[in-house]
Order: C-alpha cells, then structure tokens, then sequence
C-alpha cells in the first residue's frame, strides 16, 4: 500500500489514526502502533470491521477476510497493507 | 390478586417539543408541530408537510460513537426514556435491575438506516454495506438500546402493530406489571419515518393529507374538509411501576393504568372495517378490564388521524359503545397539533391521557372548523379545557385492523 500509494510510513500511520479516531470515537493520543482495538480503544467485532472497510476505502486496497479478522492492533492493519503492497 | 400499576415518570421527544413540560404547554396551547419536511427536499411528493422534532440532541443521553450506530428511531427512544427515568428520580443502583422490564412499540424500525443501505447495495455492491445495517435497523433495537444503555434485565419485548405498536407496548407492560413479573417497566413508543421511501409508501396509499400549502391546517381531524393524516415522529416513554414498588420508594405517582383492550377488525390490510366493531371490541374490552362503566369515562384521546374513511368508524364506534353517555364526553385529537406519529402514536396519546388525568385539562383539536354530519362529538375544538377528568381513554388503530384502548384513572390511594 506505502509504495503504492507512494507516501511515507509516516503520512499513512495519521490518516489510519485519522479514520480510527473517527471511527471509533477516541482520542487521538491513545491511537497508538501497539494499542489493543478491543482492550484500549473499546471497539467490538462490529467495529473492527467497520474499521476495515473504511481503510480499504481510504487506501483502494482489499484486506482479505482471513487477514481482517486477525487484526488486533493499530499496527496490524498497517502491517497487513504494507504485505499487501508487496 | 393482582397489582395495581401506576405511572411515575415520563419522556417526550415530539414535533410540538422535546421534553415532558415543553409538549404539554405547546399541546394545551394548541400549537401545530407540522410544517414542509426539511429532511429531503420532497417537491416531488404529493405531501410535502410532517411533524419533524426540531430540537432534538441526544448528547446529554447517548455519546457520540453509540449515536452513530443507532437509527434515529433507537436514539428517540433512548433520549426518552432517560428523561422519564429522570422524572420518575429513579435511582438505578437500588432497584432490582432483574425485575425492571422494557416494553416498546415501533411500528416500522430503522426506515432511514435501511435506505442508505439499500442505496448502497445498488450503487457500491454487497461489499460495502455496513457491519452495523442489521442491528440499527431491526425494529426490536429500541428496547434494546434502552436496556443496554440503562442495564434493565427483566423481560424485554417489542410489540409491532402499525400504529397501535405502543398501544400494546403499554398495555402489555401494564398487563407484565399486574401479574407481578417486574417491579418496573420502561414502556413506550417511537418512531423516525420520514424518510423518502417512507413518505412515498404512504403517499402512494393515499394516505396522506395533501394540503401542502397550509401545514398548520393540514391535519384536521374530525372536521369534513380533512384530507388525510399527516406523518409525524418522536417518542414517548414512561416508568409504569407496581403501586407497591412505588410507594415504597416514595415516587411521585401521575396516574394510575386500570385497563387495556385489544381487538382486531380481520376486515382490510389498510381499510377500517365500516361498522367499527372491531374498535369498539377494544373500548368494551378496556372498560370491563377497568370495571368501569361508560358513564364513568369523562376524556377519549380519540385515533382521529384527520382521514376521510377512519374518524367517522371511530366516532361510530364510540357512540355504540357509550351510547347516552357519548354526548357528555370531551373527545379530541391530539395528531391535529403533532401529526400521527404511527407506531409512537399509542404512547405519546396515553401520555396525553395521563396528564389530562393529573392535571384535569384536556387539550384540543386543533383546525376544527367545519362540522362534518357523520362526526358529531363533543371534539374540544381549538381549545384545550380545564374540566374534571377521573378516568381517560385513548384509542390506537393499526393498519392491519389491530385495536388498542387503553384507560387511566386519577391516582386515589
């Protein structure tokens, strides 16, 4: 996804805190790589697939099933994007 | 022997106000809440007029990720029945949360959520539809929320019968209360219809009142230039509580609930049945619930939906009930100021009863202006009526030939 869409690692990591701080309604401070969805930010299996759908459409990118319902934390979904773009 | 049930709290978000005291003063004033819909643009409807609530925010009862994911259907509800457990000063933390029970009516659900997604899944595809679709949609989440937001564990139960859902929201609250299964339930009605496809269902019916050029005017029930109702929406909330586990606690007590009929036409999916007998089985039914006699019965929010076909069944329907005592009672239509608020409809009129009841005040129809041969009672034209009210009934009709009367009684220990 980072070559793809040819921004830094930087710039991607705020616009994913950008949609997870809308989505799920928390602060921004608390967004960080290594936070827990379910345990630091409150969100559910409802949320997380919300979340999903709202970085797939932020980035043109498709996270396979398989892959979305492993996603535990912030860093994950960066993670699974960057192995996508590979 | 059964429990007596009493109501000691209420939650109002209306066309004519949010809010227990704004929608009394406005509905004994005789305000209008209709005005042209502002939530599309509607130039293409045949009706372009409803009964929106204006000033609603549901900040101080649901934060704003909850909000986000409840249909405004589910957010009215939630809203109203947090200003009625504040009303009725029910402290949650020392009721028997296990024995405290939600009862609410809807007629339809999330229609506004179900729209959005439908348009989804036309112009996106099956991908994109939210995860959050079903469960803000489903007409049961209202009750739902209400428990969850407020931690209610008792039984919880939606009833769905068009616009007598909250007829038989509060009857069978009243009915769960008296066999002593709760100490407490939360009970009421809601509705956010107006949405596009909504308002084209209905219009396409015939329903409607098409006197877009005069809002105000538009819903006139019981008056022979009425054209048809018009939508409104909101919700309407109460605490109804075994007497004992009100006096007990010491709570305020509005009225007491004392009977509930419910009946149906099997006649017509949309039409009433002519010889109303479907709608006086209901009166009949409530009376002998209550052990009362018609003449005993002093105030009748009547169904009066302002529609060709439906005021003169009702007014029938009334006098073969009531006979005599018919000309002595003060009939009248609260839709002509909020518009019909379909499956809310129920409560927010058995609201109206239990007020009129505490306060002895009877609120008008609005826009009476022209006799109609077939519908002649006593409707409390354009002013409302300081008057003893000992006991209240209101009626509910559903599409579907569903029938609800319900009747309340001044509290006397």
């Amino acid at each position: 996804m980072i070559s793809r869409k040819g921004v830094n690692g930087l710039a991607t990591f705020d616009k994913v805190k950008a949609i997870i701080v809308d989505q799920l309604s928390v602060d921004e401070a608390d967004v960080s790589l290594e936070a827990s969805f379910v345990d630091d930010l409150g969100a559910d299996s409802l949320d997380i697939v919300e979340l999903v759908m709202a970085l797939e459409e932020e980035f043109g990118l498709e996270i396979p099933d398989e892959e979305a319902e492993k996603i535990r934390t912030v860093a994950m979904p960066l993670n699974s994007s960057k192995k996508d773009s590979n | 022997m059964s429990k007596r049930v009493v109501i000691t709290g209420m939650g109002i978000v209306s066309p004519v106000g949010t809010g227990l005291d704004n929608f009394w003063t406005a509905l004994t004033s005789g305000v209008s809440g209709i005005a042209r819909i502002t939530r599309f643009d509607p130039s293409d409807y045949t009706t372009q007029i409803a009964g929106e609530v204006k000033d609603f925010d549901f900040s101080g009862y649901i934060d704003k990720k909850e909000g986000r994911r409840m249909d405004r259907f589910s957010q009215y509800a939630v809203v109203a029945a947090g200003m009625a457990i504040e009303d009725a000063s029910l402290n949650l933390d020392s009721i028997d949360r296990e024995r405290t029970g939600v009862i609410v009516g809807s007629g339809i659900g999330g229609m506004e959520t179900f729209e959005d997604q439908c348009r989804v899944l036309v112009n996106r595809g099956p991908g994109r539809i939210s995860p959050f679709f079903v469960p803000m949609m489903i007409a049961n989440m209202a009750a739902g929320q209400i428990a969850i937001k407020y931690g209610l564990q008792g039984p919880n139960i939606t009833t769905l019968t068009a616009c007598a859902s909250s007829g038989n929201a509060l009857g069978d609250a009243f009915k769960l209360l008296q066999r002593d299964d709760a100490d407490i339930v939360i009970t009421g009605g809601t509705e956010a219809p107006i949405t596009q496809l909504a308002v084209a269902g209905f219009c396409a019916a015939r329903a409607m009142s098409t006197n877009n050029d005069n809002p105000q005017g538009a819903s006139r029930p019981f008056d022979a230039n009425r054209d048809g109702f018009v939508m409104g929406e909101g919700a309407a909330m109460m605490v109804m509580e075994t007497l004992e586990h009100a006096e007990k606690r010491g709570a305020q007590i509005y009225a007491e609930i004392v009977g509930y009929g419910s009946s149906c036409d099997a006649y017509h999916i949309t039409a009433p049945d002519p010889n109303g007998k479907g709608a006086a089985n209901a009166m009949k039914m409530a009376l002998k619930d209550a052990a009362l006699s018609p003449a005993e019965v002093q105030y009748i929010n009547a169904h009066g939906t302002s529609t060709p076909a439906g005021d003169p069944v009702e007014v029938g329907a009334i006098k073969n009930v009531f006979g005599d005592a018919a000309g002595k009672l003060a009939v009248s239509s609260t839709k002509s100021m909020t518009g019909h608020m379909l499956g809310a409809a129920g409560a927010i009129e058995g609201a109206v009863c239990v007020m009129a009841v505490k306060e002895n005040l009877v609120p008008p129809t609005i826009n009476y202006e022209t006799p109609d041969p077939e519908c002649d009672l006593d409707f409390v034209p354009n002013k409302a009526r300081k008057m003893n009210v000992d006991v209240a009934l209101t009626n509910s009709f559903g599409f579907g030939g569903h029938n609800v009367t319900l009747a309340f009684k001044k509290f006397k220990a």
